[in-house]
């Protein structure tokens, strides 16, 4: 069977201003592969080439066994599924509706969606644990649960690989938790995700392979272990190995700072021993 | 909160039954008043053929002078406000109108040229369609040269420049134009009316309004999704820049060929669809409808408005935003919400 996505040697950009080039990966169904890279790596015009939104530059590019040039734009849609990051709606449609957007693609072109789309569309918000979304507005409802409406869009075009653009991004501790479950479930069922995050510990957690992006360039692919430990993240975002490992274990790195809450320490503990 | 009429069965049986009773109240009323049973049975008379007694006068002011106005007045009534429902949807703006890409100045233009240079009402009719198509393929030609990230604000800021260019235009013409004879006409047409509707009129524009129509109702759904961004509305499976084509050449039809007939109607585009939106929501599906049914069911009653509040009879144009505005402002300050 095809890999999911299949880059060779691609050089992605605008037409004056090429961002990337010599990006090579693979990314095989069943997997989960995270990229990790500052601000500004190109995280999102490569997102943007794979999903056929920019033209490449150099290089080829095939998708689920088919070069991107070969896709027509339906077809697309109904085996790639993007997660783009939730936005304020500007009209009120309501929650199910945006899901339904995702059954475009497998509707006739003058035809509205049928019993069995909605269908589709109430188990997806569901499984995303927000049934109860299904008639609210969707602009009333909070930034965490959109992106998790614009989640279920996505799977309600049934696809095959889901591309997300920093899903995690706005939801609370507990949606976090769920989302990436999910992205779990998803990928024992078969599917294929390539996800970016700016947060190492979500790409632990999930990745079976985290890719490193900076400058437009493909730095390393490999196990989340490796990719993800302290001095490699520390190279990559331009910061001190100690002052990462800090920040994922929640160890203080300042110090003095306190190690545990019974032994205050600093002038409290010198007014209690004055005390009489 | 939602709508909260959007799956309501009554609301359209509701609305449909107003417009009925609007239509019969505009056939009734006006110069010559027809009571409700003559009306009918005119009506009846000439529906199964039979003769139906009444006067002769009867007759020709129900079928030759009021059936054509009312017809013309739900027909553009109910295109402008699917234009309009349409135009809001793709530019992503509830303050967008038919008028937005330069149809009606170019229409406009087009007529007062037409006047001008002392041209049959009927050649100033096709003068008047003909400028408003092409005030629209110049801008989206003009709008095709730029290769920008927003496809959507190139469209619209090329659409108010050229309009402004076109309404230098009939300011110009109306310049030099005779005071006493060609100002008025002018005048009076660009401020909008139906009182000059013959059948023939209707019998050529009304098939072109209505041609518009059918892209926009085949492709309800897929309007829903010009709402996204470009990039997002295309990784769902739709070919944004050919709908968004599709649907501006139909609007522009539709919008046309109503200016062509009626004169510049403004304010139907632009407030109807958003009444529609406050009671059905912004799904297209429902939103076309009710766009359709309160369109037509507003100019009616406009029109009937402007042929019977005053001795003379009052322009279209004006009464529409004098009618229009306030009650607009009346359900804005009820439902608290613009969208």
């Amino acid at each position: 069977m095809s890999a999911a996505i299949e880059a060779s040697g691609l050089a992605f950009g605008y037409r004056r201003r090429p961002v990337g080039t010599d990006f090579s990966l693979v990314i095989e169904a069943g997997e989960v592969l995270c990229l990790l890279g500052p601000n500004g790596s190109g995280k999102t015009t490569l997102f943007k080439t794979l999903l056929g939104l920019l033209p490449p530059q150099g290089g080829t590019v095939r998708i689920l066994g088919r070069a991107l040039a070969n896709w027509t734009r339906t077809a697309f849609a109904r085996h790639v599924g993007y997660v783009p990051q939730a936005h304020a709606g500007l009209f009120p449609f309501r929650v199910e509706d945006v899901v339904l957007m995702g059954r475009t693609a497998r509707i006739g072109r003058f035809d509205v969606p049928s019993r069995h789309d909605h269908q589709v569309a109430a188990e997806c918000l569901a499984m995303l644990g927000i049934a109860h979304l299904l008639k609210r507005d969707y602009t009333e409802i909070s930034g965490g649960e959109r992106q998790l409406a614009l989640i279920a869009r996505a799977l309600a075009q049934e696809p095959k690989l889901l591309v997300m653009d920093e899903p995690t991004a706005s939801l609370d501790f507990g949606n976090q938790i769920r989302v990436l479950e999910q992205i779990d479930a998803l990928r024992d069922q078969g599917m294929a995700v390539l996800m970016s995050t700016h947060q190492p510990e979500h790409a632990r957690r999930v990745a079976d392979r985290i890719a490193l992006l900076d400058g437009g360039r493909l730095l390393a692919v490999g196990l989340p272990q490796d990719m993800a430990a302290a001095p490699r993240l520390a190279a990559l975002y331009g910061v001190t190995a100690s002052a990462v490992r800090a920040c994922l274990t929640g160890v203080a790195a300042r110090p003095g700072a306190r190690t545990s809450s019974s032994a205050p320490a600093g002038p409290e503990r010198i007014e209690r021993s004055h005390a009489p | 909160m939602s709508a909260p009429l959007r799956n309501d069965a009554v609301f359209w049986l509701a609305s449909c039954c107003a417009l009925v009773v609007l239509l019969l109240f505009a056939f009734a009323v006006g110069k010559f008043p027809i009571a409700p049973g003559d009306l009918l049975r005119a009506l009846f008379s000439r529906l199964s053929g039979t003769i139906s007694g009444l006067p002769e006068a009867v007759d020709t002011v129900v079928w030759n002078i009021r059936l054509p106005r009312i017809m013309a007045g739900l027909v553009v009534g109910a295109v402008l406000a699917a234009a309009g429902a349409a135009y809001q949807g793709m530019f992503r703006n509830p303050l967008v109108s038919p008028d937005i890409l330069g149809v009606s100045a170019g229409a406009g233009l087009g007529a007062t040229l037409g006047i001008y240079l002392g041209l049959s009402l009927v050649f100033v009719q096709i003068a008047a369609f003909i400028g408003g198509l092409a005030a629209v393929a110049c801008v989206y030609y003009v709008a095709s040269l730029v290769q920008r990230h927003d496809p959507v604000l190139v469209l619209v800021l090329a659409g108010v420049a050229l309009g402004t260019l076109l309404g230098a235009g009939i300011s110009l013409i109306k310049i030099l134009s005779d005071p006493y004879t060609q100002l008025p006409t002018i005048t009076f047409w660009l401020l909008g009316g139906l009182n000059a509707v013959t059948p023939d009129d209707l019998a050529v524009t009304a098939p072109l309004m209505l041609a518009g129509l059918v892209p926009m109702f085949l492709l309800r759904w897929r309007v829903n999704l010009l709402g996204l961004a470009d990039d997002e509305a295309a990784t769902l499976g739709i070919a944004v820049d050919r709908l968004r084509l599709i649907l501006v050449t139909a609007a522009t039809l539709s919008t046309a060929a109503a200016v062509s007939l009626a004169g510049i109607v403004g304010w139907v585009g632009l407030v109807i669809p958003h009444v529609a939106r406050l009671l059905v929501g912004p799904d297209f599906r429902r939103l076309l409808p009710a766009s359709l049914l309160l369109g037509a069911g507003f100019l009616v009653t406009t029109d009937t408005l402007a042929r019977t509040v005053a001795a003379i009879e009052l322009p279209l144009g004006i009464l529409t935003a004098v009618v229009g505005a306030p009650f607009f402002l009346w359900l804005l300050a009820r439902s608290g919400r613009l969208s």
